[in-house]
């Protein structure tokens, strides 16, 4: 399995991307500057990594989305090649328009780093068919700006459709206003596009796959996407 | 020519960094009500037919500028 990792300047969470996937994993990953223009051949899984991609100026992820390599990510995926973007990477996927929505600053307007819980709203995808519907998992998120929003009939499209990935939800799996950190719209933690190929999400289930680091709760993405290359 | 391009979140896009502007306010006294932030985008564009250089600033909005899903933008032309 070969996995890319565009670097932005101000991306920081490329190297627990790299970790998670090359250490952890024991996949073949490549960190790519974004002044690339090409993956690495054979990419089978892009990971665009958490942080501050330019600063944030304008708005979160909106001059990563510009950056050269972009073309080629988005190419990947139009081909159906798995992309997953993480926190920032998730808001530089949104901006790039390969996921709807966007991120909005956090309701409290507070920079929030905690753990919580998801639960997974879909287990027939890449990222979480090692998982089942309904599970409960644990995972760090760090964000000010992941208070998802998307206007009322395409919310309602990206529901009916299916494309929620993951809510957030009290320990036991219970949805609702309370166990919302960021006021996102119905819970959303995480979509995924019409096709399943492209998943973004605020929280960081790399930061959660090292027992020596440790709380494991992000292991079941990495596990899923094992499955979906072992069967590929 | 000076262009101004002005950016607000488009109405019922929650806008927290407002409300606690406007809690501020109250904490002042002031009256105020559905105080929005937005943001302020001065630019040169070389042209000299204004419509030509709107058509080229809103262009910029399109690509760049403004995310349609939370913003709305007005473009003045100096």
């Amino acid at each position: 399995m070969r996995v890319a990792v565009p670097v932005f300047p101000g991306s920081n969470c490329d190297h627990d991307a790299l970790h998670a996937c090359g250490t952890v994993m024991g996949w073949e990953t490549i960190p790519v500057w974004h002044q690339e223009t090409r993956l690495p051949e054979n990419t089978e899984l892009v990971f665009v990594p958490g942080g501050f991609s330019y600063g944030d100026y304008l708005r979160c992820g909106a001059i990563a989305a510009l950056a050269p390599i972009m073309a080629d990510v988005k190419r990947h995926a139009d081909n159906g090649g798995l992309v997953l973007g993480v926190c920032n990477g998730f808001q530089i996927l949104c901006e790039a328009q390969l996921l709807p929505g966007a991120l909005l600053r956090n309701e409290s307007l507070r920079f929030i780093h905690a753990d919580i819980h998801l639960r997974v709203e879909r287990a027939d995808l890449p990222f979480t068919r090692a998982m089942r519907a309904g599970e409960v998992f644990q995972v760090p998120i760090a964000h000010a700006e992941g208070n998802f929003t998307l206007d009322p009939a395409d919310l309602a499209d990206l529901e009916a459709r299916g494309g929620v990935a993951f809510r957030y939800c009290s320990p036991l799996g219970e949805i609702g206003a309370s166990h919302v950190p960021n006021g996102a719209m119905n819970g959303i933690a995480g979509i995924v596009n019409l096709q399943g190929n492209v998943l973004g999400m605020m929280p960081h289930p790399e930061r959660a796959v090292d027992v020596k680091l440790g709380p494991v709760g992000g292991l079941g993405v990495f596990r899923s996407l094992a499955e979906a290359f072992a069967k590929a | 020519m000076k262009v101004r391009v002005s950016v607000q979140l488009k109405p019922g896009i929650l806008d927290p960094q407002g409300k606690a502007v406007e809690h501020g306010l109250h904490g002042f006294g002031f009256q105020v009500d559905h105080v929005r932030i937005g943001r302020l985008i001065e630019m040169d564009v070389p042209g000299t037919d204004p419509a030509e250089v709107k058509a080229r600033a809103l262009a910029m909005c399109e690509k760049l500028l403004v995310n349609p899903v939370m913003e709305k933008a007005s473009i003045e032309v100096l």
